[in-house]
């Protein structure tokens, strides 16, 4: 796999060194002259020095053939424009983007560049799973499969009361698998199950989608 | 008119040399960062039937004008891009790109060919 990384701060250093330790064919790009001669004595030839918004830098690193190209620049602009040419214009088709500021995450989502990571909000879904306080109980936790469930009490008016399971707006990487009605046994629902106010669900889920899921639920915390 | 601009300063330069104010003359001043969202719509973007994007950084005009353009629906927007590579790959995507550096090789090139005439 060929990888050009732009930007050769922490993020990107670490990230091209972890990637070649991995036999991966990778190019860095870093425009700070004095940060580029520091980092060529380790990484030599799989560095070049340039503005990787500028064409023929990324050109001449050969984004033509790269299979994935990462924008891990400290400037949101800077790592859009790099994804939007290597998505639209060099027809990469994998792309990764480092969000600085998390209130530029919608930015990255209007113009497509998906996957945008942006550690602060890494953080604070690590937070939400370690300290949830929202009206939801873990009942398993995967860590190793990166699995857990929890439940849930549906609350009157969250978006979720009185809507089909269908229908009800889940993150990705989340799914109910039981609903457990006030007072009745609880089933595995279909898609055509209302979901109501005061039924308890159980969810599968990826950690750190915590938040997501009591949006839908349970949007103004524990009921009662 | 409305101007958007991170310098507070640059409000004073709109007065310099003027008879009136900028505001007498009718214009709006907002001090904030064009890429926020809320300075965006404190300038008054929801209303506005022309949208320039002017800043010093290329990246930062071009996501700017696809924010005003997607997400505002800004029926005319003018990007200023220095860098004529991206100027003119933006400008095939759709966006109105002025480059100063082209036009300014341009005027160089008509110079020249003159003085060689």
């Amino acid at each position: 796999m060929y990888v050009v990384v732009v930007g050769g701060g922490k993020v990107g250093l670490n990230l091209a060194r972890e990637l070649i330790r991995n036999g991966q064919e990778v190019t860095l790009i870093e425009s700070d002259r004095r940060a580029y001669l520091r980092i060529e004595q380790e990484l030599e030839h799989a560095i070049q020095y340039g503005d990787g918004t500028e064409l023929w830098v990324l050109e001449r690193a050969g984004i033509q053939r790269a299979d994935l190209v990462v924008a891990v620049t400290g400037d949101d602009e800077d790592n859009i424009l790099i994804c939007q040419v290597a998505k639209e214009k060099y027809l990469c088709e994998r792309i990764i983007a480092r969000c600085n500021n998390p209130r530029n995450l919608q930015h990255f989502k209007l113009l497509g560049i998906q996957p945008a990571v942006s550690a602060t909000d890494l953080i604070l879904n690590l937070i939400e799973h370690e300290v949830p306080g929202h009206g939801l109980v873990h009942l398993l936790d995967l860590p190793d499969e990166q699995l857990e469930i929890i439940e849930v009490e549906v609350v009157a008016g969250a978006p979720a009361a009185g809507r089909r399971v269908a229908d009800i707006e889940l993150p990705e990487g989340s799914l109910i698998i039981s609903v457990l009605p006030r007072g009745g046994a609880g089933f595995v629902p279909k898609p055509d199950t209302v979901i109501d106010p005061g039924d308890e669900v159980l969810v599968v889920l990826d950690p750190g989608l915590e938040r997501a899921i009591t949006e839908q639920f349970a949007p103004n915390g524990r009921p009662g | 008119m409305s101007v958007l601009d991170e310098d507070p300063l640059s409000h004073e330069r709109l007065d310099a040399g003027q008879q009136t104010t900028w505001e007498d003359a009718g214009g709006r001043f907002t001090v904030g960062t064009a890429i926020e969202i809320d300075a965006l719509l404190a300038a008054g973007i929801e209303e506005c039937d022309m949208f320039i994007a002017a800043t010093r950084g290329d990246n930062t005009n071009i996501l700017v004008a696809q924010i005003a353009q997607k997400r505002f629906g800004v029926k005319r927007v003018v990007v200023r891009v220095l860098d004529p590579a991206r100027a003119d790959w933006y400008g095939e995507q759709g966006l109105d790109t002025i480059c100063a550096v082209k036009l300014g090789i341009e005027m160089f090139e008509k110079a020249v060919a003159e003085a060689a005439a």
